[in-house]
């Protein structure tokens, strides 16, 4: 979760995100020269071909109730936006194909997948992510749920989960157990978590 | 994923005109339209769609739901898919569109997917999503790897020696079952197109999966006025309780009249390369009295011409089975 980013990791005098950005870099560098040799040995397509970069656009969003300017290529994901260009890395790509709901964040109070939107395409949307639903000290009902419960193991789909599941107890559903697991079908907890998950949910539900 | 320019639709006809210079319809068109964005990013960044262009149609007055003036539903082109299932006439009035919708996919991808997007989601063949397979559809004249590969979730109706690619989706199951028409408007006018006319056979041509031509924008979907009487239900089997595709699938309406089958509609999804009717099997149930052995002799019908594959043979027992469970359930509600 959130507040992990800012601890000292293992002991180490930096974050565990500052860590796996210094071995991502040097896992970069190594790799760069190969990365070459198989982008040169694509073979084009019929299609014309376009620069990158050619269809860069500016878009306002409203992210967490702060209004955001952020310049994005045309093929830049809703999800690279949010992690990428704001660094709100809360929210995780797990498939990046719509098949397991870890990017799933509120747009418009709806919950939706921001692998499979073009951030193009949400200029002038209102999007919450898991840092706009609470922080280490206030945090959401859902999230105290999740910790109450260990709704999680490795923590990968959390805020996916937590995300649908707030959107969940506001959408046209039963009330019952298999209706909630029915509802939450879209988020894949490879870890097996579901039941926790479930008991958080249901803690909301009754509060 | 492949460089694309992006443009907002600021009017239907402006939409139009942008995708009229395609060389083909929309599905794996140089200029795409994109409504939610579930079927065509998930095909963009596996580069089986690679359009240059791409024409944003979301902020398209085509999001409202209306009754008609022949009693029945008026649907927008872009009425998210979880909008539709629960509106209050769908549910009541039309429960298999509803049942069918909350079938497929996920809670999230249906506050995304629209009506129009869902009619042309495209098929989950693995070698057509695939780039360095055969797949005719994808590339016409490559071959079919399907044929004799992975065909577990593949057609049993319909299917050539080209293609037995499915149609993958669950609400154009109960639109083929209601006798929806999709509105469509483009270059040369409107016109209305029945559901089940929709959808074209795969044939040498497997490329083309509906009657749309360039420039062609669904506009809508029209479901005529239910009979007062009749019961609907969607019945779908498949690998995994939820967030799975059909392996069979039935959509059935039927209005008992004295003790007999007045009226009766059934399509099943799953099995063929388009939503699939048959008429030989509702003729078989109309007029009669509802029995097992009734529901036997049609659930046969429907399936007379089944061509499964090497590997889908259980299917045609598995559609069987759904055909007569769905005719049983639904009669005993009517």
């Amino acid at each position: 979760m959130a507040h992990q980013q800012h601890l000292p990791f293992a002991g180490l005098p930096f974050s565990r995100r500052k860590f796996l950005q210094m071995i991502t870099v040097a896992g970069a560098t190594t790799g760069l020269a190969s990365f070459n040799l198989i982008a040169a040995s694509v073979p084009t397509r019929g299609a014309p071909e376009k620069t990158a970069g050619s269809g860069q656009e500016t878009i306002k969003l409203s992210v967490n109730g702060q209004p955001r300017s952020v310049s994005v290529d045309s093929r830049t994901s809703l999800l690279d936006a949010l992690r990428d260009h704001l660094q709100l890395t809360g929210t995780k790509k797990g498939c990046d194909h719509g098949q397991c709901g870890a990017c799933t964040v509120h747009v418009n109070g709806r919950r939706v997948l921001s692998c499979l939107s073009l951030a193009v395409m949400h200029d002038g949307d209102t999007v919450t992510t898991i840092e706009g639903l609470g922080q280490p000290g206030s945090l959401h009902p859902m999230q105290q749920a999740f910790v109450d419960h260990d709704g999680y193991q490795c923590g990968y789909c959390t805020s996916g989960q937590i995300m649908s599941a707030v959107a969940v107890l506001k959408e046209p559903w039963g009330r019952d157990d298999d209706s909630l697991r029915e509802a939450m079908s879209g988020n894949i907890c490879r870890c097996g978590a579901y039941k926790n998950i479930l008991a958080a949910i249901k803690q909301v539900q009754s509060a | 994923m492949q460089a694309f320019n992006y443009t907002r639709a600021k009017s239907i006809d402006q939409a139009i005109a942008t995708a009229a210079q395609a060389t083909t319809a929309q599905q794996g068109a140089e200029i795409r339209f994109v409504a939610g964005g579930t079927t065509l990013l998930d095909l963009m960044k596996l580069d089986v769609e690679h359009p240059v262009q791409v024409v944003d149609i979301n902020r398209l007055p085509l999001s409202s739901i209306e009754s008609s003036a022949e009693g029945g539903l008026a649907i927008g082109a872009l009425v998210r898919n979880a909008d539709l299932a629960n509106h209050p006439d769908v549910r009541a009035r039309y429960p298999v569109l509803s049942q069918a919708i909350l079938a497929g996919a996920s809670g999230q991808i249906r506050n995304m997917a629209t009506t129009s997007g869902n009619l042309l989601q495209r098929t989950r063949c693995v070698y057509f999503r695939d780039i360095h397979s055969a797949c005719n559809k994808r590339e016409p004249g490559s071959g079919c790897s399907a044929l004799n590969g992975y065909h577990r979730n593949l057609a049993i109706l319909g299917g050539s020696e080209h293609c037995i690619a499915t149609n993958p989706s669950d609400m154009n199951v109960a639109l083929t079952a209601l006798d929806a028409v999709v509105s469509i408007q483009g270059p040369h006018g409107r016109r209305d197109v029945p559901v089940a006319e929709f959808f074209v056979l795969p044939g040498a041509t497997p490329q083309r999966e509906t009657v749309m031509e360039p420039g062609d924008l669904i506009t809508g979907v029209r479901l005529p006025k239910p009979t007062g009487h009749a019961k609907s239900l969607y019945l779908k089997l498949r690998d995994r309780a939820s967030y799975e595709f059909a392996l069979a699938s039935v959509a059935i309406v039927l209005a008992l009249k004295d003790g007999r089958i007045q009226q009766v509609a059934m399509a099943m999804g799953g099995v063929g390369t388009r939503p699939w009717r048959s008429a030989s099997a509702e003729q078989v149930l109309r007029g009669n009295a509802p029995s097992p052995d009734l529901f036997k002799r049609a659930a046969d019908a429907f399936l007379a011409s089944a061509q499964p594959q090497a590997d889908n043979r259980f299917k045609v027992e598995l559609a069987r089975r759904c055909l007569i469970k769905a005719m049983s359930d639904v009669s005993t509600a009517a």
